[in-house]
């Protein structure tokens, strides 16, 4: 959906979603990194189980909740990417102990 | 504004709706009036708990009203379904009270058998467990639970669906529901209440007064009395999670949705609009300490609620002796009792009296003045 | 920089590091006056001048020169002797000027003696049918990405509604090399008419040219379909496809983003939470807080500088940081007041900045049937509640926000109303017959972002609070 502009010189950063590695750039958020990616980042609601991505990026909207190193229902938009960050695409409610 | 009705019912809290929905179901002609959209509302602030355990130490008939009640709750939820299709996830399968260590397990231990030892109070198999007992039914406890008590009819509901299907149920029941018409004064003439609101004025052949708290103001407007002694509670809540407490907590639950409720503080203040964080930072450290994975679950608001409880804490349902027709009726646990009130107080409503037998003992009488200290089980 | 606060008290808390969080800790700070900057964010800038020390689109040109304005306030502030503090997210602000702010999982609490409020806009929802299917987002989500990782849409890009920031981020979005198949514009046309008695204010302030060069910029490359009047995204657990009227004739086309827009309203959750006092502004249409002259609030010691007390853009939301910062060093500092920019200059430098707002209010007034919306369409993201759903509400007798809540949830999510919020109020008040303002909002409440139980466990108690909670 989104690509990257050539100009941008930032040191990479590996991190795994879902276990497969990912290349995301210094200073990305997670969900910077997903929508830059091509996988298939879609979270399922607590409610319905309907399938959502970010929307607003900016802390809003909480549909781009993640899995971000075992703990659940993190901001993506909000949390910058560190090297071998794990990261999990949530399918409803948290998981206990998550 | 139609002005001719069977009764009206000052207060759409969850008393005044359940009395009235029970007024509708026995084919009277009924109007509920309300205040508006922001306004002190123990109704839509409340913990959802249909509680027996620990309930009416002082007062043996409040101990078997709220069996009674507990009782009642699934004919109450059946008939809700049928008729508004909503489904209020009423749950009666036991709940707990949980304590922390040694003391708490002692104190929680001596009420349970002073309750026992009450003379004439229904028996509700109350009966304190080890923690390795609990732990069979709730697994996830943490290493400080103590253990804690239990009773098999404790249960919780969702009480905001309740209070919606209840003003479902008013339509079909053609009960005509007035928001913001809050009742500033009553009078009775020629075998008629008038109410006045800001709208108008509205005739009832008999009145309910369940306006919570309110009803200390307007009860003696019609020869009524009900002391209260309103206190604060605050709840915290977190998002939704997947169902990890099979059994309702006095203090946690976890509602249908998946969200966990952390309950409440009993604090004198009156003001709803500030919260204490460190009164919800008790709280929610228990409520860490009996369920550690909590810990990691976000809190997504807290508020706080002003309980409708009158002075010793017991409920208070009266009719006056010098406005025949004029009755009033205020509680704490008002989601626990609805059945109750949707049932019974509705059935002597429209028959003109209150049974002595059934709800003798809660006649505002027994304060004959001066105030009680509240030792209801709260 | 994501340390604790070094101190418990402050003379000065600002709360947002966007332009007028940036200039109001600026003056504080260089008048000697004791000062707090907190941001959830990263770095500063908020969110016209986001990512504005990391950004990696280096060509100045692209993101264009109001951006980089952006670039002295940073290093202004950095001059100044302001305590400076980023993914710090303030969770509580009381009329006792009371903070509590989550930093790195733990909360700190201080004390000020002023609050400067600086939490800036939020984009206004745009609840048409299919906002919720993945693909969909707001075209302040694409800039973001734009100018913090210089991503650019690259599948089939839809663009649609209104608004300055639309034809801005169009223009950017070109200039770094993504992709825009069209643009759907839905500026009403009977907007143009209202706007013209406006215009001659508009003619002479600084947005004209710009907005004027930027859309040219952009109509040479991309379709603009204009007198958009309808709107719907569809597609089966992902955005397939866009469904739009325009002069009466309906199309489809496939898209795999859709960028969405229709201006920009006021952060207004930790101000009403705080109790500030808040009335609707019938041409901006969204809730503003009611203010004097220097941004006071009507919570004394609580002042709103920016786009939160009202939207003025960014010029504006330097002007009014600094006029609060003012405001604060009169009270606290007198006679560090002289060598500050005069009240009166301040001023006029103010109304030079708000020229021709009203035109673009009034042009860019986003259409009713964008506003609110009927039938299945989404209101309340988090809860999944429809309009349907608010309408059965009011048909039993919801009379405003609150008892709305009680009824279906909305606003009970963990966005906390801020996604439908300005729909609910609206719906409602058109379902009842009464105004925005006699239908009111929601009453909110801390924690005002969420918080972990633990890190709310661990606030300090007395003995008195565990009474008020343990008993038998
Ligand atoms: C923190 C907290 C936790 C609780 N937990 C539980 C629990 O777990 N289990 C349980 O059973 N109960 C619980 N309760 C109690 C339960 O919510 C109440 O018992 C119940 O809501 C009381 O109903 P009510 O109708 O009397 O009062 P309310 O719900 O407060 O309603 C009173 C209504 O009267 C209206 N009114 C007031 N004055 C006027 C007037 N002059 N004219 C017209 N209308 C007027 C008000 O607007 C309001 O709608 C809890 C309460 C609180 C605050
Ligand atoms: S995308 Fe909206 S909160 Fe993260």
């Amino acid at each position: 959906m989104f690509k990257r502009s050539e100009q941008d010189k930032r040191p990479p950063v590996q991190i795994f979603v879902d276990g497969v590695a990912i290349a995301a750039r210094q200073g990305d958020t997670v969900s910077a990194a997903l929508l830059a990616s091509s996988c298939d980042a879609r979270r399922s609601t607590a409610v319905s189980g309907a399938p959502r991505l970010p929307y607003c990026m900016m802390g809003v909207c909480f549909d781009c909740l993640v899995t971000i190193d075992g703990v659940g229902n993190r901001q993506g938009c909000l949390v910058p990417v560190a090297e071998g960050m794990q990261v999990e695409i949530q399918k409803g409610k948290r998981e206990i102990g998550k | 504004m139609r002005t001719d009705y069977d009764v009206a019912v000052v207060g759409g809290g969850l008393l005044g709706s359940a009395i009235a929905w029970g007024l509708g179901r026995l084919g009277k002609r009924v109007a509920v009036l309300d205040e508006g959209d922001i306004t002190k509302r123990a109704s839509r602030a409340n913990f959802a708990l249909v509680w027996v355990q620990s309930k009416g130490l002082g007062m043996p008939a409040y101990t078997i009203w709220t069996v009674q009640a507990s009782q009642a709750w699934g004919r109450l939820a059946s008939e809700l379904k049928q008729q508004t299709g909503l489904d209020v996830s009423l749950q009666q399968n036991g709940g707990f009270h949980l304590t922390l260590g040694d003391d708490e397990f002692g104190q929680r231990a001596e009420l349970v058998k002073r309750m026992h030892n009450q003379n004439g109070a229904a028996d509700y198999k109350m009966e304190m467990l080890s923690a390795s007992e609990v732990k069979k039914s709730l697994p996830l406890i943490g290493p400080e639970v103590s253990g804690g008590s239990y009773c098999p009819l404790d249960g919780h509901v969702n009480s905001l669906r309740t209070f919606r299907a209840f003003h479902t149920g008013f339509k079909a029941f053609g009960i005509d529901y007035f928001p913001e018409q809050p009742v500033s004064a009553i009078s009775k003439s020629g075998g008629e209440f008038k109410l006045t609101t800001p709208k108008g004025e509205l005739r009832a052949a008999k009145i309910v007064l369940a306006a919570g708290n309110a009803n200390q103001t307007l009860a003696p407007m019609v020869g009524l009395s009900a002391p209260m002694g309103p206190t604060r509670g605050q709840i915290v809540v977190t998002e939704r999670t997947m169902p990890f407490l099979p059994h309702p907590l006095t203090t946690i639950r976890q509602t249908d949705e998946g969200t966990v409720m952390i309950g409440d503080s009993k604090e004198d203040e009156l003001d709803d609009r500030t919260l204490k964080h460190s009164i919800s930072a008790v709280m929610t450290d228990r409520a860490q300490r009996m369920f550690p994975h909590l810990a990691r679950l976000n809190v997504v608001r807290s508020w706080a609620g002003i309980r409708v409880m009158p002075q010793d804490g017991f409920p208070i349902y009266d009719q006056s002796e010098t406005h025949p027709g004029a009755f009033v009726a205020c509680c704490h646990s008002g989601v626990t009792l609805a059945s109750n009130h949707a049932f019974e107080i509705a059935r002597m409503v429209a028959q003109g009296a209150l049974e002595p037998e059934l709800v003798g003992a809660f006649s505002a009488s027994r304060f004959g003045g001066a105030g009680t200290a509240n030792n209801s089980g709260y | 920089m994501t340390v604790a606060p070094k101190r418990e008290d402050y003379d000065v808390v600002v709360i947002g590091a966007g332009p007028a969080g940036l200039a109001a800790a600026a003056i504080s700070a260089e008048a000697g006056l004791s000062t707090l900057l907190l941001d959830e964010n990263v770095g500063p800038g908020g969110q016209v001048f986001r990512a504005i020390s990391s950004t990696p689109v280096t060509d100045r040109n692209q993101l264009g020169a109001d951006y980089w304005v952006g670039a002295d306030l940073v290093q202004s502030l950095r001059a100044s002797s302001a305590e400076v503090i980023h993914r710090a997210t303030v969770w509580s602000l009381d009329r006792n000027l009371d903070i509590a702010v989550s930093v790195g999982g733990a909360s700190a609490f201080v004390k000020a003696k002023r609050v400067i409020l600086a939490t800036g806009a939020l984009e206004r929802p745009f609840p048409i049918p299919g906002w919720t299917l993945p693909g969909v987002m707001t075209a302040g989500a694409a800039q973001t990405m734009l100018k913090s990782s210089a991503l650019v849409p690259d599948g089939r890009t839809v663009i649609a509604g209104q608004g300055p920031l639309l034809w801005l981020l169009a223009a950017q979005i070109l200039r770094l090399g993504g992709r825009i198949d069209r643009i759907l514009d839905t500026t009403e046309r009977g907007n143009y008419i209202a706007a013209l008695p406006h215009a001659f204010a508009f003619l002479t302030s600084p947005y004209f040219a710009k907005g004027l060069s930027m859309m040219r910029e952009v109509k040479a490359k991309v379709q603009v379909v204009s007198g958009v009047t309808e709107l719907a995204a569809a597609g089966d657990l992902q955005l397939a496809n866009v469904s739009y009227v325009a002069s009466g004739k309906r199309e489809t086309i496939p898209a795999d983003l859709l960028l969405l827009h229709q201006g920009v309203v006021p952060n207004v959750n930790l101000a009403m939470a705080a109790g500030v006092e808040h009335h609707w502004d019938e041409l901006q249409l969204c809730w503003s807080p009611v203010l004097d002259a220097s941004g006071n609030s009507s919570v004394a010691g609580i002042a709103i500088a920016g786009d939160g007390a009202g939207i003025g853009g960014a010029n504006a939301a330097i002007v009014r940081g600094r006029i609060a910062a003012r405001a604060a060093v009169e009270a606290l500092a007198p006679a560090a007041v002289a060598k500050l920019a005069s009240m009166a200059t301040l001023r006029a430098d103010l109304a030079k900045a708000e020229r021709g707002r009203v035109f673009l209010d009034t042009l860019f007034r986003p259409a009713p049937q964008f506003r609110i919306p009927s039938g299945d369409t989404i209101v309340c993201r988090c809860e999944e509640v429809t309009a349907k759903d608010v309408l059965d509400s009011v048909a039993i007798g919801a009379t405003g926000p609150n008892q709305l809540k009680a009824y279906r949830r909305t606003g009970m999510g963990p966005c906390q109303g801020r996604l439908c919020g300005l729909t609910v109020t609206e719906l409602m008040a058109q379902a009842r017959a009464k105004t925005p303002q006699e239908i009111g909002y929601y009453r909110l409440r801390a924690p005002v972002k969420p918080i972990t139980l633990a890190e709310l466990a661990a606030v300090p108690k007395s003995e008195a609070d565990v009474k008020a909670v343990v008993r038998g």
